[in-house]
């Protein structure tokens, strides 16, 4: 056999790679290296000029495969990959050796980094020198989508893949979709009403012929890959037929059953059987079988007794929905942490220390006070209101170290829409900056501050608690260097963002990583802000970090452009480097199909068969097998002693 | 001997997350000991403790495998077939007489840059007391 020709190319990044690695060295020190017939450096590898070096060298010096010492293979293995493909080589006989993100930018020391790369390089030409050449597996697209997450972010998602001719399955923890969104009373900076704008898109899915609503339910088990998933939902029993509800409301004024309504927020109450808020999609009423007792026979039952079209059934049971689709994109967004943390705010203790939230629904009209702002101790109008801003944001020791971005412009809402609604009212907002960044965003706050006189406090509240009627808050001016106190008749608190509850099984469910503070990690934090790093999956809204309505639904609107990308074609390809049987090796021992995390692999006349489509290529089972009969192409048990062989500068 | 001993350390790094960990500690410009050279492998699961034997005969004066956390691993379960895999070999490394220090496994995720640079310091410095490995190295 022909030795193999190979060629060595060393970026230098600008200064990125060649501030601290002596790259003509490394060529020099790979130009000696065996099999090695070309070695160079450029100045950037990555660039066309760049590319085309490399496609003149292979066809100049008859290269068989090359190595490119540069930036991490995740940013730039595909672009020297086709650069290889446009010199009629086979794809795979090109390898990324990572001598940036590894060590140019790591090992400030330019001996040491030198060293460090040449070894990198080295163990990769190593690698490069056993690939086989090998051609993507084609595989067929289901072209249907899976939208998790009913809030504004999920319904833009949703409809932009419906729009596009795509069936979509959006999938709800919750008996109505809409999100937090549905919840707010008004939306900044223009102070428009916000179930005005987002229920003609709520009624638009319940109508749209291509996407099917599953309310009340929950991603259950995802299996498959890009372009062919299956899912198994959970379908919770809602025991009222949404087609037979009328909405005549004569159930609720029956049943015995009071607890807090969630919509609410706990302001108020609802009945066991209830319709979440009058514009619920699916419009229906649902029963919550956690406090009724009718599901036990003859116990009550005394909304279906009084349910003229009987869309009542006690027999309801759970149902698990199985669906295939292509893409997934997961709109999940976020809840407020939890006011029971803030001790020093006082919660859980006192009654009218509420959180953001809330008082949205207190403005609401259509809230539990008709948008009479009251608090809830004694239902008097305060005249003396406090908002606390980076309530639990920007607090690394205690809390969230990050700042969940939304809450100086609802603050300063907040703050608007008091004075609007209580004109001798005094409000004043405790805060550390203001962060207004968006289109009108400054000139709101602005106009919160000069027309609606509210007061803003540079500085921290210490401390919240009872006093009397009122509710005593201590806290500093930091500008004027004085301490506050104010005697407050309600206290707002601009809880920080978390991401949903729920995120960290689902995410196991969908095998997607979370970042530290626990939302979804994008693939990329500039590049690929919609995208996962799991192919076929994307992630739109406050999911992946805290942010407002308009960026919300144009992350969804990405992502659902992203998920359109993938159903739009009739074939997807599937990376080649699976796992491959040796016939004359393999005794049909059982050890590969049980580790298999894939089901990829079965016996087959006694000997181990891939499935090449259902196989990931992760390799489990080239480290099981006893009698090294299994392994993955490119990446087999030999080209890995080569490397280790390599690595250690042998 | 003036010059301080420097271990030679072969990485295993799951493609998903260590390795996405170790470019991260990169994009933020982190600095750590530059003993480590990273072998990327797509999952901690297909690393075979051949490879670590192999390490040890080659020269390694200490081998890390790193994966992603218990749960989180790209291919379902790799590193758990991973983590049962290294207690036996951990046990027998123990058995023959090497130094249980020269050997580690870490979870580090795509997110932990810090950690990953943590990991990798913490190593050196435990194993640079321990001087050369000549237990498992092969002659010449
Ligand atoms: S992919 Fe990271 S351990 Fe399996």
């Amino acid at each position: 056999m022909k030795k193999k020709r190979i060629g060595v190319f060393i970026c230098h990044c600008g200064t990125n790679i060649a501030g601290t690695v002596d790259v003509k060295k490394v060529a020099e020190a790979l130009s000696k290296h065996d099999g090695v017939v070309h070695s160079e450096d450029y100045v950037y590898m990555c660039s066309d000029p760049g590319q085309k070096r490399i496609v003149e060298a292979i066809k100049e010096n008859d290269l068989d495969k090359v190595v490119v010492s540069c930036c991490s293979p995740n940013l730039h293995e595909s672009t020297f990959r086709n650069a290889v493909k446009e010199a009629d080589k086979n794809a795979f006989q090109c390898e990324i050796a990572n001598i940036r993100e590894q060590c140019s930018w790591v090992h400030p020391n330019m001996e040491e980094g030198t060293d460090k790369a040449i070894k990198i390089t080295k163990t990769v030409v190593e690698k490069v020198k056993h690939n086989e050449e090998l051609e993507p597996i084609s595989v067929p697209v289901t072209r249907r989508a899976l939208v998790i997450g009913g809030g504004i972010s999920g319904i833009q998602a949703a409809l932009d893949i419906a729009n596009s001719g795509h069936e979509v399955i959006l999938v709800e923890k919750s008996p109505s979709i809409g999100g937090h969104m549905i919840q707010l009373s008004e939306t900044f900076p223009t102070l428009d009403c916000s179930q005005c704008i987002l229920t003609p898109k709520m009624v638009e899915v319940s109508k749209h012929e291509k996407i099917k609503l599953l309310t009340y339910s929950e991603v259950q088990e995802v299996s498959g890959y890009v372009g062919n998933f299956k899912a198994k939902i959970l379908k919770k029993p809602t025991y009222v037929d949404p087609d037979l509800c009328t909405l005549c409301d004569e159930c609720t004024k029956v049943c015995p059953v009071v607890v807090e309504s969630e919509f609410e927020l706990g302001l108020t109450g609802r009945r066991a059987i209830y319709i979440p808020f009058p514009q619920a999609i699916p419009a229906t009423y649902i029963l919550d079988d956690t406090g009724c007792p009718g599901l036990l026979p003859i116990a009550c039952g005394k909304c279906a007794d009084v349910c003229d079209p009987g869309a009542i059934d006690f027999d309801q049971k759970p149902e698990i929905v199985e669906e295939e689709i292509g893409v997934i994109v997961v709109a999940t967004g976020y809840d407020l942490y939890d006011k029971t943390n803030m001790g020093e705010y006082g919660y859980g203790k006192i009654p009218d220390v509420m959180d953001g939230l809330q008082f949205e629904r207190l403005c609401s009209a259509s809230g539990p006070t008709n948008g009479k702002i009251i608090r809830p101790s004694d239902l008097k109008e305060p005249k003396e209101l406090v908002f606390i801003q980076c309530a639990g944001s920007r607090d690394p020791e205690l809390h969230c170290a990050y700042c969940s971005k939304i809450c100086c412009m609802y603050t300063s809402k907040h703050a608007m829409l008091y004075k609007h609604h209580v004109h001798d009212g005094q409000a004043y907002v405790f805060y550390i900056d203001i962060r207004s960044g968006g289109k009108g965003y400054e000139e709101f706050v602005q106009r919160t501050v000069e027309n609606d006189g509210v007061l803003y406090l540079r500085g921290k509240v210490s401390k919240v608690f009872q006093d009397g009627d009122k509710v005593k808050v201590w806290g500093v001016d930091t500008l004027a260097g004085k301490d506050i106190e104010i005697d407050a008749d309600l206290v707002v608190l601009a809880m920080a963002m978390r991401p949903s509850e729920g995120t960290e099984k689902l995410a196991k469910i969908l095998k997607m990583s979370l970042d530290k503070d626990g939302f979804f990690s994008e693939a990329h934090p500039k590049l690929k802000p919609v995208e996962s790093v799991s192919a076929g999956m994307f992630i739109a809204g406050a999911a992946q970090a805290p942010k407002d309505i308009p960026e919300a639904v144009a992350q969804a609107s990405g992502a659902a452009a992203k998920a359109i990308g993938i159903l739009s074609q009739e074939r997807l390809y599937h990376s080649p480097m699976v796992a491959k049987v040796n016939k004359h090796l393999c005794t049909g021992c059982r050890m590969c199909v049980d580790v298999c995390a894939y089901d990829a692999i079965s016996i087959k006349d006694g000997i181990a068969e891939v499935n090449e489509v259902l196989c990931e290529g992760c390799g489990t089972c080239s480290a099981t097998c006893l009698r090294a009969a299994i392994s993955v192409k490119n990446s087999t048990p030999y080209q890995v002693h080569e490397m280790i062989n390599a690595s250690l500068g042998g | 001997m003036t010059e301080e001993f420097e271990p030679k350390i072969v990485a295993f790094l799951c493609k998903w997350c260590s390795s996405a960990g170790s470019d991260l500690a990169g994009v933020s410009r982190m600095e750590y000991p530059s003993n480590v050279i990273p072998i990327q492998v797509l999952c901690s699961g297909s690393v075979s403790p051949l490879y670590i034997l192999s390490a040890f005969n080659k020269g390694a004066d200490g081998v890390l495998v790193s994966g992603c956390h218990p749960g989180d691993c790209h291919y379902i379960k790799g590193n758990y077939y991973s983590r049962r895999r290294i207690a036996l070999l951990k046990e027998l490394l123990n058995f023959i007489g090497l130094e249980p220090e020269r050997f580690k496994m870490s979870w580090v995720s795509a997110a932990e840059g810090t950690k990953y640079t943590e990991v990798i310091k913490e190593f050196v410095d435990e194993l640079k007391p321990l001087g050369a490995q000549t237990k498992l190295r092969r002659n010449g």
